[in-house]
């Protein structure tokens, strides 16, 4: 806990106070340019698959892993994108793609999902990807990180890195609060992204099917935690997340995300309008929600996504599962190696963001 | 052998197939209303199984096997009201198992339930296994219903542990002849869909159901067993606007309360009616795991998901928007445009 003194907190309230204004001054069109973006994220959840389609149509969705490299200057490029949006879409219309049991689309996800968030990720946060090796290239493995940043995108952005980043190209399944399956178009959204209800039936399915989950033990207690609070871990839940990684024989890869506590700093919370929304919390943020949905763009932080060395949870014998001691060793095990590499990338931060 | 519920065509179809076993010597087909399809040379006893006349039947015919179909969601040729459904489907079950409790010679009982009893909830599962207890109980309808009947039926399997119980749970039954009431809402012209969810469907192929049915209402093959409560569905899942896609039918995103006066407008013109669980079930969607059935039961469905229900599209026609039309137009798009792009260069 000695680490807990080390980082330079005491500047903090300054650099948010000067930090978005001193953002923009530097990059004049940078924290700007994605707002259109999300305007057309949202357009594209009133009706995913037709915007989906116009997307393809208009400018099929570049994936930048696989750009056609000498296929004959850039025309030969052109035509072979268009050609592959044009399949794309023939997939779509005709409905000829296959859905998991969960509902993951992974045709829409890799075409179209990942290329609106791609922006966000790489120009926007400008994440730095640490350690993504320690996700094992097969079988399943469970994915535990911080949460954090009044909205999810911390969750948004670390699928995004595990599936650009990822040498075996694996696909993060997030588990996701209930709220996200009540919410009208969100849910459909979250299904098709792959995400499911964070519950230990379907997370152990997954695990078991070879599939690396992803959790956020800390829930809506992480997310909607004050500003002053940041990057102090909240509780654990109850440590579900071990027993279902001990019964399936997954390793256990702790995950750590530095740069999402400050993208909404809140400094009030809304209780009472919570409460009649039907929230867990209602956010109120130096512009949210005095300047409407301009409140709503995220300050261009600069993140960074270190995966630690993964627990191995395959020599424990099949009763360990309902061990309660066991359960609460290895839940502070995995909380305390995230908690201090949340220091140490802290420490080694120089700016917010920079 | 008694199979109930044989006015319906899955209960012909089952009764006429039935009878090509060597070891089934008489079916007994019992509805409250003779059928207008032939059963094959089965006998046809009129008979309401929500009056003891039931227990005579039983009594005196001697039956060793009873076949339980007559729970439904929609009442037989869109007559009648949904309290009688609910009077058939759960005084009925009543009536017969303790009907079956009182005739020693019955041996095996097979009740046809639905995959309803899981509800459907946003805060469910994404994939329920036989065993796992819905988050929220269904209040009504169809999915009370059979929550309420698979009670009885575990209450007659505590009751008469000599009686082998075999409850199939289906997922919607689609095929050419399916009279399910989701194969109705398929045949509408244009989909109506609640705005802002795209649920997760399975379906079986009517011919599995048939052949499912046959496999638990005679003796178990070696190395399986077909007593105990299994989870019937195809592989793999459909999301509804792909199914739609692949039907060829444009969908109509409605809002909730939209949709459900819709549903009370098309119930007046007497189109269809989709029950509240029915809405419930375009909503959130529902998926089974079916483990059990391949495991213990030893069934491997001839269809999936997909092939089921690309069955039930050959048989239903084009729609207004043929997936083949709409993949031609694509393809004459990417006919055209390289030539273009050449003209650019």
């Amino acid at each position: 806990m000695a680490d807990a003194k080390v980082i330079p907190f005491g500047e903090e309230p300054r650099s948010r106070r000067k930090g978005p204004r001193q953002g923009r001054a530097h990059r004049a069109q940078g924290p700007l340019k994605p707002v259109p973006q999300q305007r057309d994220e949202e357009r594209d959840q009133q009706r995913p698959e037709a915007a989906a389609a116009a997307t393809a149509a208009a400018v099929p969705p570049p994936p930048p892993q696989d750009r056609p490299g000498g296929a004959g200057g850039p025309g030969g490029g052109w035509e072979r994108r268009l050609a592959h949006g044009l399949s794309f879409l023939r997939r779509r219309v005709t409905g000829e793609y296959e859905v998991d049991d969960f509902g993951y689309d992974e045709d829409l996800t890799d075409q179209v999902l990942m290329s609106l968030l791609r922006p966000m990720y790489e120009k926007y946060f400008r994440i730095e990807v640490k350690g993504i090796d320690n996700i094992p290239d097969s079988g399943g493995a469970l994915v535990v990180a911080n949460h954090s940043g009044v909205l999810p995108l911390d969750g948004l952005m670390l699928q995004v890195a595990v599936h650009d980043h990822h040498p075996a190209g694996r696909h993060l399944r997030l588990l996701a609060a209930d709220l996200v399956f009540m919410l009208p178009v969100v849910n459909e959204l979250a299904r098709k992204l792959g995400h499911t209800l964070a519950c230990s039936e379907d997370a152990q399915l997954l695990l078991e099917r070879g599939e690396v989950v992803g959790v956020m033990p800390e829930g809506f207690k992480g997310i909607g935690k004050p500003f002053s609070e940041r990057y102090k871990l909240q509780r654990f839940g109850r440590g579900g997340f071990v027993s279902t990684a001990l019964r399936a024989g997954a390793p256990i890869v702790p995950c750590s995300i530095v740069g999402a506590e400050e993208i909404y700093p809140m400094i009030g919370n809304a209780k009472t309008l919570a409460r009649l929304l039907g929230f867990p919390y209602f956010p109120i943020t130096p512009t949210f929600p005095w300047l409407g949905p301009l409140g709503g763009v995220p300050l261009p932080t600069k993140w960074t996504i270190q995966f630690g060395e993964p627990i191995p949870t395959d020599g424990y014998p099949p009763e360990a599962a309902d061990d309660p001691m066991l359960m609460f060793n290895l839940t502070d095990q995995v909380r305390e190696t995230i908690q201090h590499t949340l220091y140490k990338l802290l420490v080694q931060r120089r700016s917010v963001f920079f | 052998m008694l199979v109930t519920g044989v006015a319906r065509r899955l209960g012909g179809r089952f009764v006429r197939r039935i009878q090509r076993e060597p070891d089934v010597a008489r079916v007994i087909g019992v509805d409250a209303v003779a059928p207008e399809h032939h059963l094959g040379g089965a006998d046809f006893v009129r008979a309401d199984i929500r009056h003891p006349a039931i227990g005579k039947l039983l009594a005196e015919t001697g039956v060793d096997t009873v076949v339980h179909m007559d729970i439904n969601g929609t009442p037989l040729g869109g007559r009648g009201s949904r309290t009688s459904v609910k009077e058939t489907n759960v005084i009925g079950t009543m009536q017969l198992l303790g009907a079956c409790q009182k005739a020693p010679s019955v041996k095996r009982l097979v009740v046809k339930s639905s995959t309803n009893v899981y509800g459907s909830a946003p805060r469910d599962p994404a994939v329920f296994s036989e065993t796992t207890p819905p988050k929220s109980l269904p209040s009504g309808g169809f999915a009370k219903d059979t929550v309420e009947v698979e009670g009885y039926v575990r209450g007659f399997a505590r009751r008469r542990p000599d009686v082998a119980v075999c409850v199939l749970r289906f997922a919607n039954i689609l095929g050419p002849c399916a009279d399910s009431p989701l194969a109705e809402y398929f045949a509408l012209p244009v989909l109506p869909t609640v705005i802002g969810y795209d649920p997760r469907l399975q379906f079986v192929h009517e011919e599995d159901a048939i052949e499912v049915l046959r496999i638990a209402a005679s003796e178990p093959a070696r190395s399986t067993l077909n007593s105990g409560t299994f989870n019937i569905a195809g592989d793999g899942v459909l999301l509804l606007s792909q199914a739609a896609r692949r039907l060829g039918r444009p969908t109509l995103p409605l809002l909730l309360p939209t949709l459900r006066w819709a549903r009370t407008a098309l119930r007046s013109v007497g189109i269809t009616d989709f029950s509240p669980e029915q809405i419930r079930l375009l909503t959130h969607g529902r998926v089974v795991a079916t483990n059990q059935m391949r495991e213990t039961l030893g069934f491997e469905p001839r269809y999936t998901t997909a092939g089921a229900f690309a069955d039930y599209a050959r048989s239903r026609g084009p729609g207004l928007l043929p997936p083949e039309a709409l993949a031609r137009t694509v393809d004459r798009l990417a006919g055209l445009l390289p030539a273009r792009g050449a003209a650019q260069n």
